[in-house]
């Protein structure tokens, strides 16, 4: 039986149950004033469909997770002795090679005969295990039904049992959030410390020198791959750094601008045309940055008699910048909006005039929420992806000069893993351990970032 | 002792301080003005360029040819047979029909020059022709087909000029007086470029088209849709109207803020290795980008809903619970559905910002190249923004006009959704 006729099936039994039941509750509670039940008619019936429903979810799940295992491991059992004791890698060869018979896939001709028995088992397994499946979901659903058909009387507290399941649910959706960072801290971790079985810690945050270029053969030159990530961070620093010096003293102004001197018309018009500039995904820029800015730095250095990379760290920098802009300003207006009027009219009162009270009254109050801002632009510029892949270089070069070509680490993380590779070469593993040094690092920033800014708001509230 | 100031004296110094200082004031102001004006100008530059680049991607060259569907090349022995049909040398056709209108062109060169004025795509839709009307054979038909790249870039006037200042043209004289001639007799023209639109993915950039990456983005918005909303909704629910007060409830809250600031591309590293390495999901479909932009589209969706929750009185509730609704009952029967407008604004400006990602997407696979159009969630795929970041680093020079032009089709879609949240916040939002 297909999946998806089961699933049907499960869903009209679901249904059925949902009726029944709340027949049931009708019947033996009555209708109108002198209902004896505790709980609306309808509740019986959505405690009857949970029961016939989450079994059957249940078994399904647990099926999906295990059957493919045992499956083939008695496939494994069956296979000559040649076959079955073949390395690990081979065996999963030889495994898929009997699956894609079974499928009906062409298979090497030579190699058919020596897998007609295997890939008959494999289809006879498969189809008895759908058969199994199909019967086991079917009665489990039906002894669910029967167990909460049982349990169904006037006094029965159905109306709490399901809303006990809606809050299991509800918990479990804002557990996924808890889930994810695990996922992410657990899986990267994982393949970062395979990485650094094979490459020690230390040359990897401390070597100067980046080429991961893994060998074919053993003996070939240079097959020892350079995995010091030193480069690396000084390009991401680069980079960075570059696009907080045009975003902070832009984007700081433009919310000074826009809180303190312009009309509210033109605050209604510009406000919304920053958000646009903040909506506009980074494959965007990178392309505006590749195409466009980096050929007109190159002609202006040109002209200026300099030598400049065409994939130099100014032009990824200064658009990264651009991006960051809207980041920096919508932060900083609302810490500049959040000092209190009375600190500007006593300011005023004083007889300075709005510069100096900006300069010395609104951006001392503000500043730890503007640096909590400046923080999380920083940590948006690190992990910054698209631009730099496409504007910013390959070659690691250890400079601070911003018209060479730099590379960062999600640029190494996106070249390490495109394409396809073998799971357990250090190159690929050195993208994972790349991948917890951004996240470790986002995350501090972050952290740091939401801590100061959460204190200033209580400073002033 | 200093002398005390005489009152002119005073007068004096205050002025000239109030002078500088009336200068640093307007100074000050102007810097703001400045920055404001740039913030504005790079919007204004980059929407210029883009347009500017990519208008001239809707219009395609085409060029008109009598095609004689001669049974001798096409299907020798007479057997109609749908294989023999498929297979044959449509080419063929094309290049004696050229030979025709240019009989000049004898030697081997010249006509290998004369052959590419027209794209190799003209002989698949001359196949498709003869496959859906075999009786085509043996007539003759007047047809548009496309020209190649550079003709188009020729003929559009846009060939990108060199380091020297030179135009870098891929023709020769001979062939751009073949195109005037061609042009003269009203055989080439710009005609609407449906290809665009309808096509998949292509080596050539007069048969690329984005309908291949714009089917997958929409499968993989359908997957975060439906799982990301649900969730969304569901964690916000609990945190906002059932969450005692313990530190479990603190962990939740500050994970789930930051994960919103947790760097795309490591969403993408969690897709690779979890659903791709661990759970053996297929590369390159669209149900495993959707669950990646699921995971980093969840934060959004429970800030925007939790704030909207947040914005209904508690009054609304204390009524619900008066007349005797159970919790659960005031949630979902009278919070919820005034809270549900604010919540599918947050979950329509999270779809958006899921389709403009592409960086997670490179993690999984999706930067094959994938001529066909994806079927469903499994199917090879690609996105729209990766399909842009593909063209982009395409060698072929009229690739640099499609993809302006898909990043316009990509900035209509987001416009679009975010018009959509503002219209749904303005039309639904209720002060209270």
């Amino acid at each position: 039986m297909r999946l998806t006729t089961l699933l049907l099936i499960l869903t009209a039994m679901t249904l059925a149950a949902f009726f029944l039941g709340r027949r049931r509750a009708v019947a033996i509670g009555g209708v109108g004033p002198a209902r004896r039940l505790h709980s609306l008619p309808k509740y019986y019936g959505y405690f009857a469909s949970l029961w016939c429903l989450l079994p059957g979810l249940v078994v399904l799940l647990a099926w999906a997770a295990f059957s493919d295992t045992i499956i083939t491991s008695r496939v494994v059992d069956s296979l000559p002795d040649a076959l079955r004791n073949q390395p690990e890698a081979q065996l999963s060869l030889t495994l898929n090679d009997i699956r894609n018979l079974a499928a009906g896939q062409m298979v090497d001709e030579s190699r058919r005969a020596e897998f007609a028995v295997a890939a008959q088992l494999y289809s006879e397994l498969r189809a008895a295990s759908q058969g199994i499946l199909s019967g086991l979901i079917i009665a489990v659903s039906f002894i669910g039904f029967a167990v909460a058909w049982s349990r169904l009387r006037p006094q029965f507290r159905a109306r709490n049992h399901v809303e006990l399941a809606i809050k299991v649910a509800l918990i479990a959706a804002s557990m996924v959030a808890i889930l994810t960072t695990l996922g992410i801290l657990l899986s990267v971790t994982f393949e970062a410390i395979r990485f650094f079985q094979q490459v020690p810690l230390s040359d990897f945050l401390f070597g100067l020198t980046w080429s991961p270029q893994t060998a074919i053969r053993a003996d070939q030159v240079g097959s020892s791959g350079a995995f010091g990530a030193v480069p690396l961070f000084a390009g991401t620093l680069l980079i960075s750094g570059i696009a907080l010096a045009v975003a902070v003293p832009i984007g700081l102004m433009i919310a000074i601008y826009l809180s303190e001197y312009a009309r509210p018309a033109l605050r209604r018009v510009v406000k919304p045309v920053l958000e646009v500039l903040a909506g506009i995904p980074t494959v965007v820029y990178g392309y505006f940055a590749a195409l466009t800015v980096a050929p007109v730095i190159r002609e202006v250095g040109a002209a200026l008699g300099l030598d400049v990379a065409s994939e130099s760290a100014l032009g990824a920098g200064l658009v990264m910048g651009v991006m960051i802009i809207p980041f920096v300003s919508s932060l900083s207006d609302d810490v500049i909006n959040a000092v209190p009027r009375a600190m500007r009219e006593g300011s005023y009162g004083l007889g300075a005039t709005k510069s100096e009270t900006i300069k010395r009254v609104i951006l001392p109050a503000a500043l730890p929420g503007i640096v909590g801002g400046v923080l999380l632009a920083a940590s948006r510029a690190i992990g910054e992806t698209m631009i730099v892949v496409m504007a910013a270089g390959l070659s690691a070069n250890l400079t601070a000069n911003p018209l060479e070509s730099v590379t960062t680490v999600t640029v190494q993380i996106v070249t390490l893993l495109v394409g396809d590779q073998e799971f357990d070469s250090p190159k690929t593993l050195a993208a994972f351990a790349l991948g917890l040094v951004l996240f470790v690092v986002t995350l501090i920033l972050n952290i740091i970032a939401l801590q100061v800014v959460r204190r200033y708001r209580e400073q002033y509230d | 002792m200093a002398e005390p100031l005489t009152p002119a004296e005073t007068r004096r110094r205050v002025d000239a301080s109030l002078r500088r200082r009336y200068r640093t004031e307007k100074l000050f102001r102007l810097y703001g003005l400045v920055s404001v004006l740039l913030g504005v100008g790079f919007l204004v530059i980059l929407f210029t360029t883009i347009i500017g680049n990519g208008y001239g991607a809707f219009r395609q060259s085409f060029v008109r040819l009598e095609i004689q569907f001669d049974p001798a090349v096409i299907d020798p022995e007479g057997s109609r047979n749908p294989e023999v049909l498929a297979s044959a040398d449509y080419a063929q056709l094309v290049k004696t029909s050229l030979r025709q209108l240019f009989p000049e062109a004898e030697d081997r060169a010249s006509r290998r020059d004369l052959n590419a004025l027209v794209s190799s795509g003209g002989a698949y839709v001359l196949q498709k022709m003869v496959l859906a009307d075999p009786a085509l054979l043996g007539q003759t038909r007047d047809l548009w087909l496309p020209a190649d790249d550079e003709v188009d870039l020729f003929v559009k006037g846009s060939v990108p000029t060199g380091p020297e200042g030179v135009q870098e043209q891929r023709l020769s004289d001979q062939q751009i007086t073949w195109i005037g001639r061609l042009e003269a007799a009203g055989r080439l023209e710009q005609r609407f470029n449906t290809t665009f639109f309808t096509g998949g993915d292509s080596r050539e950039p007069e048969l690329a088209g984005i309908w291949g990456a714009t089917k997958g983005s929409f499968f993989m918005l359908l997957v975060t849709l439906f799982l990301a909303f649900p969730l969304g909704v569901a964690a916000a629910i609990y945190l906002e109207e059932f969450a005692p007060r313990s530190w479990l409830v603190d962990v939740i809250e500050v994970n789930i803020n930051n994960l919103a600031a947790v760097p795309s591309i490591v969403f993408g590293l969690l897709g690779l290795a979890v659903f791709i390495n661990f759970f053996g999901l297929p590369r390159s479909a669209p149900l495993v980008g959707g669950l990646v932009l699921t995971l980093m589209t969840l934060p959004v969706v429970i800030i925007a809903s939790r704030a909207a929750i947040k914005s209904v009185p508690p009054s609304v509730r204390e009524a619900a619970l008066g007349v005797g609704a159970s919790q659960m009952q005031m949630v979902f029967h009278h919070v919820l559905p005034l809270a549900l407008p604010g919540m599918l604004t947050g979950a329509i400006i999270g779809m958006a910002r899921a389709l403009g990602e592409s960086a997670p997407l490179l993690m999984i696979g999706m930067v094959a190249f994938i001529v066909e159009v994806p079927s469903g969630a499994l199917s090879p795929a690609t996105a729209l923004p990766v399909q842009i970041y593909l063209w982009a680093d395409s060698p072929e020079r009229a690739f640099v006009e499609r993809t302006s032009a898909a990043i316009m089709v990509l900035l209509a879609f987001l416009l679009v959704m975010n018009a959509a949240a503002v219209w749904l916040r303005n039309r639904f939002e209720r002060r209270w």
